[in-house]
């Protein structure tokens, strides 16, 4: 089997276009002009400077990307920025109260040993502040089921649904 | 109230739940400039041109390299297991002549943004002659690389091992057995990508890399040697790391490759790769098929042992050398007496991306092989396998057990270790009998229910020695610098717990800094479970230095004699006259430092050891498997912080679940890689992840350090593999029915149609 081949079939492009987006974020105003193809993950993180929510895959399979759009979870690196404009974008720098206090669900990740690296943590926490409010939180089974779109590697699952029961148990009182 | 011992909450957290952490893409310099490396999408070939201009002429494009542009660079050099032959076989930063996998960096471009330079990757042309692949490294060896050398074949080593007298040992036999038995390739995978950002001081001239991870002195030094640095110019600093699992950290070209451009270049560089890249990219790992033939006695005692292994190491051979291998060729009799043994293992390169180590390299693989043998002596037999392996079993009198041969040059001495009371503590713990019966009753009804237990030997706290340095601050606090790593295991706070020990501060006032070549002369890093063993000694001898120190320099103030005072709370205290003075007013008092250091050196590895038991379903409608209970038993000698010992087992088992029923690398007849996303490498999510018991016990401490642990980072994966095959086998009523890893649905599919 021999023969030559080429490495890539890649068509010369165009430089892309950009545009300005207005993105709030944490309920502050950022008026970005960016290429079109931002993702909603690369504007927080490389534009705006929250390099909170973080990349794992890019292709939304991890949910390391997790924020909120109007308190629903979406999965940033499949987001467009420019899609996210008008939208209130929540992300995990703004669940702290002004105090400096810990979310619930910060807290609860704390008690119940539910992080090893951290580098899956916020899209966790984001994600399972969702999951409790969506009221996918009512058993062990659901969250199992809810949160089977965020991975950790390092394997503190008992610990991350252990948090979620927790807090959902607190919130539903 | 001791320190150790307790499971205190981690120093580690708060940042990393605020998203304050600062992992390898948080990093940012003012200028920095984006890396992507252009990557072969052939398994094999011979590189006749690679074409730049293209790609240079887009704007936004700084310069795009091939090997060509960087033929002074060396080859990467090996860090472990330097074994002859292997030199070869090293991977260049860039290819030369010939690709090696689908994956191997051809050439590399630098632009002003991440886009551009993935944009600009793609329009560099390469031709390269296709050859046909090598894929089995079980198959007969082939050349390397033909045309630069047709006599360098694809076999770089063969490891050879052995002791006692295998002719009796056949020549008495009741049975002999024999089994091929295989794990699959599948790898640690961080949530976290690789990455790095590479400064270039213009003043001083100092080279500085974030996103180090591991063993970040030996990489600040082989980069030195690489670029023709002294080790002082390079400057190797650690953040927050995803996830290390033995794959992160390693010395890999694009690591080599940030630094050169930051020097060359005259900016700061940085590269993250995607996730793609990733999966063919960075090591992979198992990959192995034993070979094996047992000569047994009538009560199931194995007489002697001969196994044959092929390693497919893939396109090159890296950082480790020949460490899984020869782990794997040292430890494979683990837990049982053995008393003659003879292993050859191969070392084979094939067209696949390059392995190395991922957590408990070389013992994931032999635990199945071993254990999957004591299963099939017990099947043979007719016997019970718990009984099987108790005649087996090294008794404790036997302790220390001298095995006779050598693991990563150091002898293989078991330090300590009750494994038949470890045995029977389990089998009570999950009330054996009433199990088995329970699973027979519901087999009865229908369902393919099963148990599968199986024991594993691991090591841990690799030498040579460790070095932490310790001083008390203005502001009361006690800093500790370490060269060892963290990959997100939870060190500063065992450290600290080690220190609090001692020193009675509680853990808030200790900082441990770790992972920054430039605070400490010396560093081994994070890896073979040996940071609490080498740097928690190390804490703990510059501790009670620290200590000593701060009585000597107390005495004068307090006017009291020094053997009557004592260290409480972080206060030395006279028991005469009752007075105090703290660490921080006796730095301001004495106009002296209050410092110290620890050096702690081990001739030998030391060996915990433990026992997973898995309860399966068999699902054979969709050929799934559920693990309905898991169970890990495991000495560790003495716990430090048992939370943290928990979190690494159970995490542990969860990669360990997702080597056996759900990871893999496949590869096509073409040497194309099949999973190149979480969409195609299945990892298990919360929804697979079975609770998981730990029965943690400290009844074999280790005579070999002062603190008494062993290694707790590896031993929650190592037998999972192992216990789950048993556990199918018996759920199906077809024993020895699983040779082979994963027991993907597809798999299983097929066996249970055969």
């Amino acid at each position: 089997m021999t023969g030559t081949v080429t490495l890539s079939q890649a068509q010369p492009r165009r430089a892309t276009a950009s545009l300005s987006v207005t993105l709030m974020v944490n309920g502050a105003i950022h008026d970005l002009f960016i290429d079109v193809r931002t993702s909603l993950l690369d504007a927080l993180r490389e534009h705006i400077g929250l390099t909170g929510a973080k990349k794992g895959c890019d292709h939304g399979q991890c949910g390391a990307c997790t924020v909120h759009i109007d308190g629903r979870r979406v999965v940033s690196c499949l987001t467009l920025a420019a899609q996210a404009q008008g939208y209130d974008v929540g992300t995990i720098e703004g669940l702290q109260g002004v105090d400096g206090a810990l979310h619930p669900m910060q807290q609860a990740f704390i008690d119940h040993d539910a992080l090893q690296c951290g580098y899956c943590t916020p899209g966790q926490i984001m994600s399972a502040i969702a999951c409790v409010q969506e009221g996918h939180a009512k058993s062990l089974d659901e969250i199992r089921e809810y949160m089977s779109g965020n991975l950790c590697r390092c394997g503190a699952y008992v610990g991350i649904v252990a948090a979620i029961e927790d807090v959902a148990a607190r919130t539903q009182g | 109230m001791s320190a150790i011992g307790r499971s205190l909450k981690r120093l580690e957290d708060r940042p990393l739940l605020t998203g304050d952490g600062c992992f390898a893409a948080d990093n940012r310099a003012d200028g920095q400039v984006h890396m992507r490396i252009v990557r072969s999408p052939i398994a094999f070939g011979r590189i006749l041109d690679i074409e730049t201009d293209e790609a240079k002429a887009l704007p936004g494009v700084i310069a795009v390299w091939t090997a060509a542009d960087i033929a002074d660079l060396p080859p990467i050099d090996f860090r472990m297991t330097r074994i002859a032959g292997l030199e070869p076989y090293r991977q260049h930063v860039l290819a030369r002549d010939y690709v090696r996998y689908v994956g191997d960096p051809v050439a590399v471009v630098f632009a002003d943004n991440p886009y551009i330079a993935e944009d600009a990757a793609e329009l560099v042309f390469c031709d390269i002659e296709e050859e046909t692949p090598c894929l089995d490294a079980t198959a007969d060896p082939v050349a390397f690389m033909p045309e630069r050398d047709p006599a360098l074949l694809s076999e770089a080593a063969v490891i050879t091992k052995s002791y006692g007298d295998m002719e009796a040992a056949f020549a008495g036999a009741a049975a002999i057995i024999e089994m091929e038995l295989k794990v699959g390739r599948h790898t640690g995978v961080p949530l976290e990508t690789r990455g790095a950002l590479a400064v270039r001081d213009p003043e001083t001239g100092v080279l500085t890399m974030y996103g180090a991870a591991k063993v970040p002195h030996y990489n600040r030094d082989s980069i030195a040697r690489m670029l023709g640095l002294e080790p002082e110019q390079v400057r190797l600093s650690e953040g927050h790391v995803g996830g290390g699992f033995g794959i992160r950290g390693e010395l890999y070209p694009e690591d080599v490759l940030v630094c050169a451009a930051a020097c060359r270049l005259g900016v700061p560089v940085k590269w993250v790769e995607d996730r793609r890249e990733h999966l063919m990219a960075a090591n992979h790992s198992r990959d192995q098929v034993h070979r094996i033939k047992a000569a047994v006695d009538a009560n199931g005692f194995v007489r002697g042992l001969v196994d044959t292994f092929y390693t497919d190491q893939g396109g090159y051979v890296r950082t480790h050398g020949g460490t899984v291998s020869d782990l794997a060729a040292a430890l494979l009799p683990g837990p049982y007496l053995i008393p003659a043994y003879h292993v050859e293992g191969h070392i084979r390169l094939t067209n696949k991306t390059p392995s190395g180590t991922y957590r408990a390299p070389g013992r994931y693989e032999t635990t199945f092989v071993r254990e999957r043998l004591m299963d099939a002596i017990a099947a043979r037999l007719g016997l019970d396998p718990m009984e099987v392996r108790r005649v087996n079993l090294i008794p404790e009198d036997r302790m220390p057990f001298d095995r006779g041969i050598e693991a990563l040059g150091t002898h293989v001495l078991y330090d300590s270790g009750k494994y038949h009371d470890l045995l029977d503590r389990t089998l009570t713990r999950i009330g054996y009998q009433d199990l088995k019966a329970d699973l027979a009753r519901r087999r009865v009804a229908g369902e393919a229910v099963g148990l599968g237990i199986a024991f594993f030997v691991e090591k841990s706290g690799l030498g040579p020695h460790d070095l932490v340095t310790m001083a008390v601050q203005p502001d009361d606090t006690i800093e500790i610098v370490t060269g060892a790593a963290s990959v997100g295991q939870g060190v500063e706070t065992a450290m600290a717990q080690i220190c609090s020990d001692v020193l009675g501060v509680p853990i808030e006032r200790i900082r441990v800094i770790h992972g920054q070549t430039d605070r400490i002369a010396i560093g081994f890093g994070a890896f073979a479970s040996r940071v609490t063993v080498m740097t928690g000694s190390a804490v703990k001898i510059a501790a009670e230095a620290l200590r000593d120190k701060a009585i000597a320099l107390a005495a004068p103030l307090l006017q009291a004699d020094v053997r009557t005072l004592t260290l409480e709370m972080g206060c030395v205290v006279s028991r005469d006259s009752g007075a105090t003075i703290g660490l921080a007013e006796i730095v301001a008092q004495s106009g002296k430092d209050l410092d110290a250091e620890g050096l702690f050196r081990a001739d030998h590895m030391n060996y915990p050891y433990g026992i997973h038991v898995a309860q399966v379903r068999v699902d054979e409608a969709v050929s799934g498997i559920q693990v309905e209970r898991y169970l890990v038993a495991y000495d560790v000698g003495r716990a430090i912080n048992p939370m943290l010992i928990e979190g690494q087992i159970v995490g542990a088992a969860a990669q360990g679940i997702g080597g056996a029923l759900l990871e893999e690398f496949i590869y096509n007849e073409e040497g194309q890689p099949l999973a190149t996303s979480f969409a195609d490498y299945l990892m298990p999510t919360c929804h697979e992840m079975p609770p998981v018991e730990v029965l943690l016990r400290e009844d074999a401490p280790s005579p070999q350090n002062p603190l008494g642990v062993k290694g707790a980072g590896e031993g929650g994966i190592t037998a999972v593999g192992a216990a789950i095959a048993a556990a199918v086998d018996d759920a199906l009523g077809r024993p020895g029915l699983i040779t082979s890893l994963p027991i993907s649905p597809r798999r299983l599919h097929a066996l249970l149609r055969r």
